[in-house]
């Protein structure tokens, strides 16, 4: 039903652009955006500025108007990028006609958005069918990209997906902290936890490691103790636990109460002031995650962005998400740039052959499912802190 | 041997809170035969009342527990003046469909007033060490939990057996009219029934709060109904069988939990209830006794 209206909503504003683009330049004739007035070259931005997830919207565009700033102080061949945005109010229908206002009116060259998964996949009809290449910063689901095994081959994104963080953690496990045993505390109510661990999993046995045991809960439990002291009696070195901060905040606890001082690891999903509240410091000791970016990597690169973020954006540290609309942005014009300008079939080619670009977020090379291969950070919490500990190539 | 031990452990100090909780179903039911679905929410009151004491207030566990007990017990007198007296001569099914209905009352007028978001209990206000015996990891906050359950039952038991408003207690749930007859005022024991056993709730709420650190306004509905399985697993209206039945229900799911099926540990909980209603219907402790026509 949903999806009905959705394609009823799409096919009335593919009329209304039909129409608009007849009494419009009837000289135009690139098909699917791509003008270049006065040395300038359009880009669109379909973002989530307001409505429910409008942090990360607004996050994204600080990322991409400093970048755009940085990139427009020499310009690509001469040509400048103007930046289109749009306001999608983080709904789908509104991301649908973002996209289709940015093509058909602004004739844009490629598209940054959305900053949700959902968001970017109400837009992939029309950047297929307009050949217009977008890119979302932040969208980790890994059917954006490919659905039902088969490419978008428009669609891209800056960011690593989700099971990647899975072989991240078995690597840092293997090869940093050198464990033979882990044991895998998975949330079975959550995909993002499930397929996490299965990649763990993978990756771990195959660096000569053994998951000795696995157990589950389920999101809104309370009490772990039981298989906690499960693991426990398996004695594993490492326990990796795939979940999101609500409960993992209480299996940390739990579990040092109950004396398993393994080294703990998750990802991103533990990633929020609460889990230090709920924790408590000392729990968290000895724990890791993964994530995007660090503004504490002392990577070189990282540490120019951050000084330009401040200077720009009074003393704020920069985030991930500010970090990946950063990127987003650079890797974009580093296409238009081997592109050789803004005909979007050309810069959708070369984003496709991306390779080892480097990126605040890592250097970055696509796979032949337009997902990034790259490096991710790991974050050690000291005394509740967050603390830098190192790049894990993949 | 140690592991099961520490499962043991573990399964008790959850059966503690879920004990707690289940006093005050069974002293209700006991009483006026009413099952209080809105006691599961008296527990989440108790324990948001016992963090802004503690956040707030800056007082200690003590004090917390002392004036979360209070203000439950009051609160709990609140809902069955407006809520159950107006129906005590009315069906019991009426009964039990508004019990459900403040129960989700309590539950979104607290999302109301302070929005869904979880809270985390501050963990440094009982610095406890933990035990270890022969291998065998017990934190302090478990042994506070027994403790603090433990006390409050025998004070429930001496209130119950020796004063005499627990006199009147029993009399009123042995034959409401008789004790009517004897000069009992059946209205202010009832509400002294619902005092005591919201009282308990509001406990169990800080201890859980302790124990378990997260609270939310929907953390009632599951502890509520354990501790429902628990007082009928006991034999509902009796109140030694309210403890054993938490206790050994704790014990259940974190044996249910060890033997690797944590993900049907709720589900074992609640077919213990239907083997329990199905085999004795009267429960562990419960007589047999004849309907009286």
């Amino acid at each position: 039903m949903r999806k009905r209206k959705l394609a009823g909503v799409f096919a009335s504003f593919m009329l209304a652009a039909g129409v608009m683009a007849g009494c419009g330049s009837s000289t135009s004739t690139s098909s699917g955006g791509g003008d270049e007035k006065g040395g300038e070259i359009k880009i669109g931005a379909n973002l989530e500025l307001s409505g429910g997830v409008a942090s990360y919207g607004q996050s994204i565009k600080e990322g991409i108007d400093l970048a755009l700033e940085e990139i427009n102080k020499e310009g690509i061949d001469g040509k400048k990028l103007k930046l289109v945005v749009v306001d999608n109010k983080s709904e789908a229908p509104e991301a649908i006609n973002g996209a289709t206002k940015l093509i058909s009116q602004d004739k844009v060259s490629a598209i940054i958005g959305a900053a949700t998964s959902g968001n970017t996949k109400a837009q992939i009809e029309i950047a297929q069918s307009n050949n217009v290449p977008i890119i979302t910063p932040t969208g980790t689901a890994a059917d954006v990209t490919v659905k039902d095994g088969k490419l978008n081959d428009y669609v891209f994104r800056t960011c690593f997906i989700d099971p990647f963080q899975g072989t991240v953690a078995a690597n840092f496990a293997a090869k940093e902290l050198k464990v033979k045993t882990a044991a895998v505390f998975i949330d079975s109510s959550s995909d993002y936890s499930k397929g996490l661990a299965a990649s763990f999993k993978e990756k771990f046995e195959k660096e000569g490691g053994k998951v000795v045991t696995q157990e589950a809960y389920v999101a809104k439990d309370t009490d772990f103790h039981a298989q906690l002291t499960n693991i426990k009696g398996k004695n594993p070195e490492f326990v990796f636990v795939p979940g999101y901060y609500e409960e993992v905040g209480l299996i940390v606890k739990q579990a040092r109460e109950l004396g398993l001082d393994a080294p703990m690891m998750g990802a991103d999903g533990w990633d929020s002031p609460k889990l230090v509240e709920l924790a408590g410091k000392d729990a968290l000791n000895n724990t890791f995650i993964t994530n995007h970016y660090s503004s504490g990597d002392s990577d070189q690169k990282v540490q120019e962005f951050v000084k330009a973020f401040k200077a720009k954006y009074k003393d704020k540290s920069p985030d991930a998400f500010n970090a990946l609309g950063y990127d987003s942005a650079y890797f974009l014009a580093d296409a238009i740039k081997r592109a050789g300008g803004g005909d979007s079939k050309k810069i959708q080619k070369a984003l496709a052959e991306t390779n080892g670009l480097d990126l605040v977020t890592g250097q970055m090379k696509l796979d032949k499912d337009h997902n990034p291969i790259k490096s991710a950070v790991i974050l050690e919490y000291k005394d509740g802190e967050q603390t830098f500990k190192t790049k894990v190539n993949p | 041997m140690e592991q099961l031990i520490q499962q043991l452990v573990n399964g008790i100090s959850l059966g503690s809170i879920y004990a707690l909780i289940a006093l005050g179903y069974t002293m209700v039911y006991g009483i006026v035969k009413l099952i209080n679905f809105a006691h599961g929410d008296v527990f989440m009151v108790g324990a948001f009342i016992g963090f802004y004491s503690i956040t707030v207030l800056h007082l200690g566990f003590f004090p917390a527990l002392l004036i979360s007990m209070v203000a439950c017990a009051i609160f709990g007198v609140l809902i069955e003046r407006i809520a159950y007296k107006p129906l005590r001569n009315a069906t019991r099914i009426a009964a039990l469909i508004t019990a459900i209905g403040v129960s989700l009352f309590i539950e979104y007028g607290t999302i109301y007033i302070r929005g869904a978001q979880p809270e985390a209990y501050p963990s440094n206000i009982v610095p406890l060490k933990s035990l270890e015996i022969f291998g065998v990891k017990i934190s302090g906050q478990s042994i506070l939990i027994l403790a603090v359950s433990l006390c409050l039952m025998i004070i429930l038991q001496f209130i119950v057996h020796k004063t005499k408003i627990g006199k009147a207690m029993r009399a009123v749930s042995h034959d409401q009219d008789a004790a009517k007859l004897m000069g009992i005022n059946v209205n202010n024991t009832i509400s002294a029934t619902f005092a005591i056993g919201s009282a308990l709730a509001g406990a169990a709420g800080v201890v859980f709060g302790m124990y378990y650190t997260k609270i939310e306004p929907l953390m009632g509905i599951i502890p509520g109904l354990k501790a429902f399985v628990a007082a009928v697993l006991g034999g509902i209206g009796i109140i030694p069988g309210a403890m054993a039945g938490g206790l050994l229900l704790g014990v259940i799911e974190a044996l249910v939990s060890a033997a690797g099926g944590s993900l049907f540990r709720d589900a074992v909980a609640f077919v213990v209830l239907i083997l329990i209603l199905i085999f004795r219907p009267a429960g562990l402790f419960g007589k047999n006794v004849r309907e009286k026509v």
